[in-house]
């Protein structure tokens, strides 16, 4: 019986990935397995059996206390060759992704990353993904005897928890020493924000020219309960706001109720981070402005008279 | 010192218009991605520290590019290995990394290897870790600051919670951030130099592949669908003067259940 094999360096993705692989386990008549990697690994052994895994293979290997690719990779690769695994399942955080091909090129397989629906189809695992910066959707199968797929962080829900028994498997890995060492480490202080967990998300663009500007937009935001996002521009190049806030292609991708573009064009790299809100308002003086298309409820005008205009009535409320 | 760069030319994104659903290609010029200039630039750097280096970009593609290399030669890459025969087209990652893999291996000596930490169209991220595997190198990823120095290199990436300061041996590849730098735009006289500097171009048999082991006869991923998704919004303009359409806004999203919950 073929075996999905999940592991992510976030457990919390990880268990999303074991609620869907249970799903697809049933259709495909597979099994599901989990890898749980490093220090302290085995306590996690239960949640993972609640959620759907049939068996977990451990492995608190010292090689394996600080994250390096290669030798996750590496003992992924054991783990996979020892049970009958045609699908790795990764979640697409930053360490998976690039876990994903060196695994894949390991176990000579093909691999799709940042997939972000994922589906029983023939009986293969069939993958969407972004395509041409974000114009197109690929939807992806993986040819190869094993397959290699990493998923969006929060693509699936969890699933509900049972009382489960599984398949404990201490696996004793050969791995070599990390050729890379982890020096320093300098915790991101500060901007603690998650805007993919937000319900309610402002966007600011590259319309919006005054710094002085984001108070208005501060006080919406406040009135709203909303948490501010950006585009690339005023993050990378202006630096008014951390990495944290943007949003788009190379930033987060936002699923809230209420989305707000202020002064935002409606490039494609920033518009797949909000494609999946379910309103979509804009505030843009330009008509032409392609956000328009994606927009619900628009209001053509400039920023600076509307914001306020909206305050005010939000605040009489 | 040697330092080899990764390259790929992708359709301008700004003008892929959508049509049915599909993507329109005709006629889109091709153009280098942002993160693929950023390598480039990076190993220029090392270049301009160091004094004593070599850089090689090595780049898989159609045959347009002929003229599109001349951008990083001018920007200071000292050779070009151009992958343009027809065998290679439609390579997906696993098998570009295997090209590119053979084509570094073909040039002997390699110390750093540079690339986007993805293709600025797909972003997948698989070639450079595939690459790395392939050659057995260590590898860093999403660098934002490189330096390299002493036969080693040390690089700061930034990852969800921290950055992390990692350092490796040479030979090692690299991944670059889109924050690591700003692209230089080469001069008009540096473009009309670089026509002068060596390339190569390899097919597969220089490599010593054979045709059934390359590009679309050697797909390991296959694409099902690729068209725009389906778009279902109001598309509502608020009307009147400015009153009327914060009224009328604030209404619409009370009744949508958004607002005032």
């Amino acid at each position: 019986m073929s075996e999905i094999l999940v592991y992510s360096d976030s457990d919390g993705t990880a268990l999303e990935l074991v609620s869907a692989a249970k799903q697809f386990a049933k259709e495909l008549g597979a099994t599901v397995s989990a890898a749980l990697l490093g220090a302290g690994a085995a306590t996690k052994a239960e949640k993972y059996f609640s959620l759907g895994a049939d068996k977990v293979y451990v492995s608190e290997h010292p090689a394996l206390s600080d994250f390096y690719v290669g030798t996750y990779a590496e003992a992924l690769k054991q783990v996979a060759e020892r049970g009958d695994v045609e699908f790795v399942l990764l979640g697409s955080t930053k360490r998976g992704k690039e876990l994903a091909g060196r695994v894949a090129q390991k176990l000579n397989a093909g691999a799709i990353t940042d997939a972000n629906g994922v589906r029983v189809r023939d009986g293969n695992l069939e993958a969407d993904r972004y395509s041409y910066g974000g114009n197109t959707v690929a939807s992806q199968v993986v040819a190869t005897p094993k397959k290699v797929i990493s998923v969006m962080p929060k693509t699936f829900e969890l699933g509900p928890q049972e009382a489960k028994q599984g398949e404990v498997v201490i696996v004793d890995l050969a791995l070599p020493d990390a050729p890379v060492k982890v020096v320093e480490r300098r915790e991101k202080a500060g901007d603690q924000v998650n805007l993919e967990e937000a319900e309610l998300l402002i966007c600011v663009g590259r319309g919006v020219q005054a710094k002085e500007d984001l108070a208005m937009i501060e006080e919406l935001a406040r009135h709203l309960g909303a948490e501010i996002g950006c585009t690339k521009t005023p993050a990378s190049d202006w630096q008014w706001f951390s990495e944290e806030r943007m949003v788009g292609l190379s930033g987060k991708k936002c699923k809230p109720s209420l989305y707000i573009s202020i002064g935002i064009s409606g490039q494609i790299q920033h518009t797949v981070g909000i494609v999946d809100s379910k309103i979509i308002v804009t505030v843009n003086k330009d008509e032409k402005a392609p956000i328009f298309n994606i927009t619900d409820y628009g209001i053509v005008g400039d920023y600076a008279t509307v914001v306020p205009a909206l305050n005010e009535k939000l605040k009489s409320m | 010192m040697d330092v080899v760069v990764c390259m790929k030319q992708i359709p301008d994104l700004q003008q892929i218009r959508i049509k049915e659903r599909k993507p329109v290609l005709e006629n889109v010029p091709l153009v280098w991605g942002d993160l693929d200039k950023n390598a480039m630039e990076e190993a220029v750097k090392v270049k301009e520290k160091l004094g004593d280096a070599k850089i090689t970009v090595v780049a898989l593609g159609s045959d347009k590019l002929q003229q599109g290399i001349l951008e990083p030669l001018a920007m200071g890459a000292d050779e070009a290995v151009l992958l343009t025969d027809p065998a290679f087209a439609g390579s997906d990652s696993m098998g570009t990394a295997k090209v590119l893999a053979k084509a570094i291996q073909k040039l002997g000596s390699y110390d750093l290897i540079v690339l986007g930490e993805g293709s600025t169209d797909n972003y997948s991220g698989v070639v450079a870790s595939a690459l790395a595997e392939l050659l057995n190198l260590p590898e860093i990823t999403y660098v934002r600051e490189l330096e390299v120095q002493d036969g080693k290199v040390k690089a700061v990436r930034s990852m969800e919670e921290s950055f992390e300061v990692m350092e490796a041996a040479l030979p090692a590849l690299v991944t670059v951030a889109q924050e690591i730098n700003e692209p230089r735009l080469p001069k008009f006289m540096a473009i009309r130099k670089a026509g002068a500097k060596p390339r190569h171009e390899w097919g597969p048999s220089d490599l010593g592949l054979s045709v059934d082991e390359v590009g679309g006869n050697a797909l390991s991923v296959e694409t099902m669908s690729n068209l725009a998704p389906e778009q279902d919004r109001k598309n509502i303009i608020l009307k009147g003067n400015l009153s009327e359409q914060i009224d009328g806004l604030v209404d619409a999203l009370i009744k949508e259940g958004v607002l005032g919950r």
